[in-house]
């Protein structure tokens, strides 16, 4: 079997040599490792005024994407909610009345569209399974709240609004973004809106 | 006479005020230097760099609730954290802090009183200190106390036979017990230390043992005893053990600083200064001895983990004590060979 580590030893019930039994060079050789940390560059980060930063793929709030004309993408077709392993989504399907097309991208939409983010783990398979590039998790944190129910999050919390608008675009890998040019997708493309 | 006993006095009540001041310092370093040890930052909030981080500490401790247990004794509870305090705070008055001022006609040394048998006060003096942890560990009537309180109490006693073992041998070398001659007579470089190494290893072992700090902190051991002697305690009380434990940290560097690093002593400094200013450049170079004997401490605490008991009982009592006696036998050997002795 190959080894976790180079460094694992084998233990052994031996007789100590003297210089092991002295203790002395064992406890000199300690205090040259703490004394060389002492002077390492610290890892503390001071939080209030500095912080850290997040991976470009972070996984946090997630947001409902609108398209360039400003019309919802979900279509409330289900399958994040069906991927969804924590069971945090439920939405409720509604169909586009006439004169709605701004509003909406395509004839059914999500009245309801509800994510507990209690709930949630992060994983990201919400934004895996949307056929229609609707949801993505955003590098935005979850605000902590005093009351629970506030943590379902509805569509006025998930929903992008059109004059401050959430950046997904490091959430895409440079292959899958390359896989979408596909003529096949070509109408799903994120930034382009149905004529 | 007035004068005397105004400058007695007043070198009593500095002497008191930096062990203090030097104990409340010593937590925030051993934060910092914990810190540091492991990579962090350390107390940084209370003030610049956290340098008002003690005060707050003490504030913290004075304003928690004071709670004596129902079921033990009410007067050994009490006096238990307040021996372990005074006991701590009276060695300070035989160590030489530096050599005399020469103020008008009169020389005023910098020493409270120069007793003969200096290191026998101090040695007398820290075997009382383990009634502090006795009579508190037993009037808690908790076993964790208990526990904690038996095993300093016969660490201490284990420890303080090598000790004085060692320090045999110094006096050996030496010829007085006074500290005030002991100092004195390591001019420039003959510090004691290079005429006895393996006493001084032994003295600094038995010194950890004696202050109970890690590697031999098995009366406190948090990680079985739940703080070991005082586990019951709490508010100022459990802050004067605490503290005690710091001034003890600082008393045992003044000591091994004085008895074998040449006290105020530093070599080659006479050919610059003299008079009033040697004697202050000799009060700065102990305490900086002093600084780095603590620091030494730390340094050890935050390096080693700690003994198991058998085995802290094994190295005191089948090496230590066997190598002081060796200690004692090779330095009369040498003096005999050096024709100190006939």
């Amino acid at each position: 079997m190959q080894a976790l580590t180079t460094r694992s030893k084998v233990a052994v019930d031996k007789k100590m040599t003297l210089k092991e039994r002295l203790y002395l060079p064992a406890i000199i050789g300690g205090m040259a490792i703490t004394l060389k940390h002492f002077f390492m560059k610290k890892v503390t980060i001071q939080y209030p005024e500095q912080t850290r930063e997040f991976a470009p793929v972070y996984r946090g709030q997630h947001v409902l994407k609108r398209d360039d004309n400003g019309a919802e993408r979900c279509t409330a077709c289900g399958l994040c909610a069906v991927a969804c392993p924590a069971e945090a989504i439920t939405m409720t399907a509604a169909e586009r009345k006439k004169g709605e097309e701004n509003l909406y991208r395509e004839e059914k939409y999500a009245s309801v569209y509800e994510i507990n983010m209690l709930r949630c783990i992060f994983c990201g398979l919400c934004e895996e399974a949307c056929p229609k590039e609707a949801i993505f998790l955003t590098d935005r944190k979850v605000d902590s709240e005093y009351q629970r129910g506030i943590f379902v999050y509805g569509k006025d919390k998930l929903v992008e609004k059109m004059d401050e608008r959430v950046d997904v675009s490091k959430r895409q890998t440079k292959e899958v973004i390359e896989f979408k040019k596909h003529p096949e997708y070509a109408h799903n493309q994120l930034n382009k809106s149905l004529k | 006479m007035m004068s005397f006993l105004l400058y007695k006095a007043l070198l009593v009540i500095i002497i008191f005020v930096i062990s203090l001041v030097m104990a409340m310092y010593s937590t925030y370093g051993e934060r910092k230097v914990a810190a540091f040890m492991q990579d962090r930052l350390g107390p940084n909030r209370a003030g610049p760099i956290g340098i008002l981080q003690p005060l707050a500490d003490g504030v913290k401790m004075f304003m928690k609730e004071e709670i004596i247990p129902n079921v033990s004794n009410k007067f050994l509870f009490v006096l238990g954290p307040s021996v372990a305090m005074f006991t701590s705070c009276i060695t300070g008055a035989v160590i030489p802090w530096g050599t005399s001022l020469h103020i008008g006609n009169t020389y005023y040394p910098l020493q409270v009183t120069d007793i003969n048998i200096g290191i026998l006060y101090i040695m007398a003096v820290t075997s009382i200190g383990v009634y502090g942890i006795m009579i508190g560990g037993w009037a808690s009537n908790n076993k964790y106390s208990l526990m904690g309180a038996l095993r300093a109490s016969s660490q201490m006693i284990s420890y303080e036979i090598a000790m004085g073992l060692a320090i045999i041998a110094l006096v050996m070398h030496t010829g007085t017990l006074s500290l005030g001659k002991i100092a004195a007579m390591q001019t420039s470089w003959h510090w004691n230390v290079i005429y006895q190494p393996l006493g001084f290893l032994i003295f600094l072992i038995c010194a950890f043992a004696e202050t109970n700090r890690t590697p031999f902190d098995l009366p406190e051991s948090d990680s079985e005893l739940i703080g070991g002697y005082h586990t019951e305690y709490s508010s100022m009380k459990l802050g004067f053990y605490l503290f005690a434990e710091y001034i003890n940290m600082f008393i045992s560097s003044a000591v091994i600083s004085t008895i074998y690093f040449g006290g105020y002593h530093m070599p080659f400094v006479g050919h610059i200064a003299s008079g009033n200013f040697l004697a202050i450049l000799g009060v700065i170079f102990l305490f900086a001895k002093i600084i780095f004997f603590i620091f030494f401490f730390m340094w050890v605490r935050w390096t080693l983990p700690r003994f198991r008991y058998d085995q802290l009982m094994n190295l005191g009592w089948k090496v230590l004590i066997p190598l002081s006696i060796f200690n004692i036998g090779l330095t009369g050997f040498l003096m005999w060979a050096t024709g100190r002795i006939h």
